[in-house]
């Protein structure tokens, strides 16, 4: 069998080989892979493993049991999942990708990607509990830990008994990160720690924070240095919880450092190297926002599938009429094309190549697919879309934060026109 | 303590139809899961596993080669084994021939202390193939297990009736068959999952369980399926209502004179 007729198999597998020679074209360009790869190509294979297929449903079972019957009660209450979280962390997806020897479960990317999304097919907010969790505490603390902080912190955050939250964002600094007021003084033998940071997901829910801070501000990012910050350290406080328009069980809150002391051992990373960190992670982070709305988007899409099977109009339910299955098929198209993106992106940092212009295109495509179909959903379920019965509402409200937050669309663009116009 | 499981893949009866001119069931396109009884069985084992980590756990199935996925996923939940009777000349065995395969594939495994199996398979719902096998490798048994206690002086069930329950003491080795009151399976772990995937099904034919050929398969069974079908759904009862029992049979009265009934 020649490589073509594999090719021409499914359209999967077709799509796989296009990128499969592009990606080697671009790879041998660089010098980044080399023959064994090429000949061997198995790296580049985009079917699911066992192992994949078999996470996909226990997450699958898990959401649809223990996670959709709650999730319109936490959206109402704005209430932490503390029980499901819990049970999360036990399954082993609070610590996905990261080695079993650290408490981790010892996946790839694409099989937590997986997760999420599976998870966000029911509720957005368990689906940002996790990505956060594991892509900007977890992994920076993996990735810039020394052997003592990884030893301290991974083996209870990676099994879910610890949580893990982020600061980067400020009242004068998103975006921008050089605006970084937030600032750590070499005290000796500590750091003080004074400012705040806001919109900072899991604050006061979470046990360890990587905080970024200035720790020269007259070399702009090049200043910034990242700290692990312990929940109950003295002059660390969560004054403020954000009302939130959706992903309402994932609680989001103010942090305030006022001459907070931490140990001189918690500087995470060299010194100044805190942008990177914070980048780096954040590489990560938006692998996980965007399988969050490509779940969302799924999840909608699924909903509006039942609805407009049982919903009659004019005698005949609502998927007879061609223009709303038409509008449902360009909808579809929309949610596969980004999942390929998607899971291109991870299979790239599986691979160990540069990904970060990967995830910002899958973010950009996941996320405004995710509120191009939740919109759609709504739209589709008529009055029964604007009112609390129906999850599509919630999902709708949920969508949005995808396309603002670990990076707005603008910045996703920012980020792939650098590498276009380099 | 070595414990054996048996388990059977069934389509999952939630997405099921039947061809209404055969009469058979449609298995394209439907999912098969692990028989919901038979989580139960498989959870009881893995919680005397995890008081007693020493424990030995081997789930074993008869089926096509596919029912590996299902013995894949129990491996995941936490077996440490996993065995498949699958053969040509197994295929179409009723309760009867399946039990004389089971009994032989399990004194082949051999040396075990309990038996678990669910009280009966969404599929069939014939609850006959456990009670079988126990009498088939002449151990006691019990049957509706609706709880588990190992104590000093043996294993103490709670075995459920129509009307009530009854508590039982019996001695290893024995067979029980398990209930959904009985515990609440878990979900696969993930660190599981990837262990699972590694791990080989061992699959066993008839040679190897050296069972008689003449008591296994289509031809040996003395049952076989004469028609099936979908029983009509009943009509939504109606609830009488009234403040009191005369107003209801009042009510009740009126309505049955409505119908001409009386």
């Amino acid at each position: 069998m020649t490589i073509c007729e594999i090719a021409s198999n499914t359209p999967v597998r077709a799509l796989v080989f296009q990128r499969f020679y592009f990606g080697i074209i671009i790879a041998l360009y660089k010098d980044e892979i080399n023959t064994n790869n090429f000949y061997g190509g198995q790296n580049m294979e985009f079917s699911y493993s066992r192992e994949q297929q078999m996470v996909k449903k226990m997450v699958k079972t898990f959401a649809e049991t223990e996670i959709e019957p709650i999730a319109a009660e936490i959206d109402e209450q704005a209430v932490f999942p503390f029980e499901t979280v819990a049970k999360l962390g036990e399954l082993g997806l609070m610590g996905m990708p990261f080695p079993q020897e650290l408490g981790g479960a010892g996946t790839d990317y694409l099989t937590y990607i997986m997760a999420i999304e599976e998870v966000s097919k029911v509720d957005g907010s368990h689906g940002v509990i996790i990505q956060t969790h594991n892509a900007l505490c977890c992994w920076p603390i993996f990735t810039y830990g020394t052997e003592e902080q990884k030893q301290k912190y991974l083996p209870d955050l990676l099994t879910g008994k610890k949580l893990g939250a982020f600061g980067l964002t400020e009242p004068n600094a998103g975006t921008d990160a050089a605006g970084t007021q937030t600032k750590a003084v070499d005290a000796g033998d500590h750091w003080i720690l004074n400012g705040s940071k806001i919109f900072i997901s899991g604050g006061g829910v979470a046990d360890v924070y990587v905080i970024m801070a200035m720790t020269d501000k007259s070399k702009g990012t090049k200043g910034i240095s990242a700290f692990i910050v312990e929940k109950g350290t003295p002059g660390f406080s969560f004054p403020k919880h954000e009302n939130k328009m959706g992903i309402r069980g994932s609680l989001a809150a103010e942090l305030v450092f006022e001459d907070c002391c931490i140990p001189k051992e918690n500087l995470l990373g060299p010194m100044g190297k805190g942008f990177k960190v914070a980048m780096t992670s954040l590489d990560v982070g938006r692998l996980g926002i965007a399988a969050q709305a490509l779940g969302i988007a799924q999840g909608a899409f699924d909903q509006t599938v039942k609805y407009m099977k049982q919903r009659k109009q004019f005698g005949r339910t609502l998927d007879k009429f061609q223009a709303l299955a038409f509008e449902m098929a360009a909808m579809k198209t929309r949610i596969d094309g980004a999942r390929y993106l998607l899971y291109d992106a991870c299979n790239t940092r599986d691979r160990g190549l540069p990904p970060a212009v990967a995830a910002a295109e899958a973010k950009l495509a996941c996320s405004e697919a995710a509120m191009y179909v939740t919109t759609k959903a709504v739209q589709f379920h008529g009055g029964y879309g604007y009112i609390k019965d129906y999850p599509v509402e919630r999902m709708m409200r949920d969508a949005k934060i995808t396309e603002i937050y670990e990076g707005t669309s603008e910045v996703m663009k920012m980020v792939m026109a650098g590498e276009i116009f380099k | 303590m070595n414990i054996i499981v048996c388990v059977k893949q069934v389509p999952d009866t939630t997405e099921i139809r039947i061809n209404p001119e055969t009469g058979t069931l449609i298995r394209d396109g439907v999912p098969s899961i692990l028989n919901p009884d038979d989580a139960n069985a498989l959870e009881e084992a893995l919680k005397i596993k995890d008081k007693d980590p020493e424990s030995k756990i081997t789930v074993i199935t008869m089926g096509p080669p596919q029912a590996k996925e299902m013995l894949q996923e129990c491996l995941a939940m936490g077996a440490d084994d996993g065995i498949l009777l699958s053969d040509r000349a197994l295929g179409g065995s009723d309760t009867w021939a399946t039990s004389n395969a089971m009994a032989a594939g399990i004194k082949k495994i051999g040396n075990y202390d309990i038996i678990f199996s669910g009280r009966q398979a969404i599929d069939g719902d014939t609850a006959q193939v456990g009670p079988q096998i126990a009498e088939k490798l002449d151990i006691p048994q019990v049957t509706y297990v609706a709880d588990y206690e190992n104590t000093k002086e043996g294993i103490v069930v709670k075995r459920a009736l129509e009307d009530g329950y009854e508590i039982l003491k019996l001695q290893t080795p024995c067979l029980l068959t398990a209930i959904k009151e009985l515990n609440e399976p878990r979900y696969m772990s993930i660190r599981g999952i990837l262990r699972a995937a590694k791990q080989e099904i061992k699959v066993w034919g008839a040679d190897d369980i050296g069972v008689d050929k003449t008591v296994v398969g289509l031809k040996a069974s003395p049952t076989n399926v004469f028609r099936s079908f979908t029983p009509k759904p009943k009509g939504a009862g109606v609830s009488i209502d009234g403040d009191t029992p005369r107003e209801k049979a009042e009510h009740l009265m009126h309505g049955l004179k409505e119908k001409h009934i009386i």
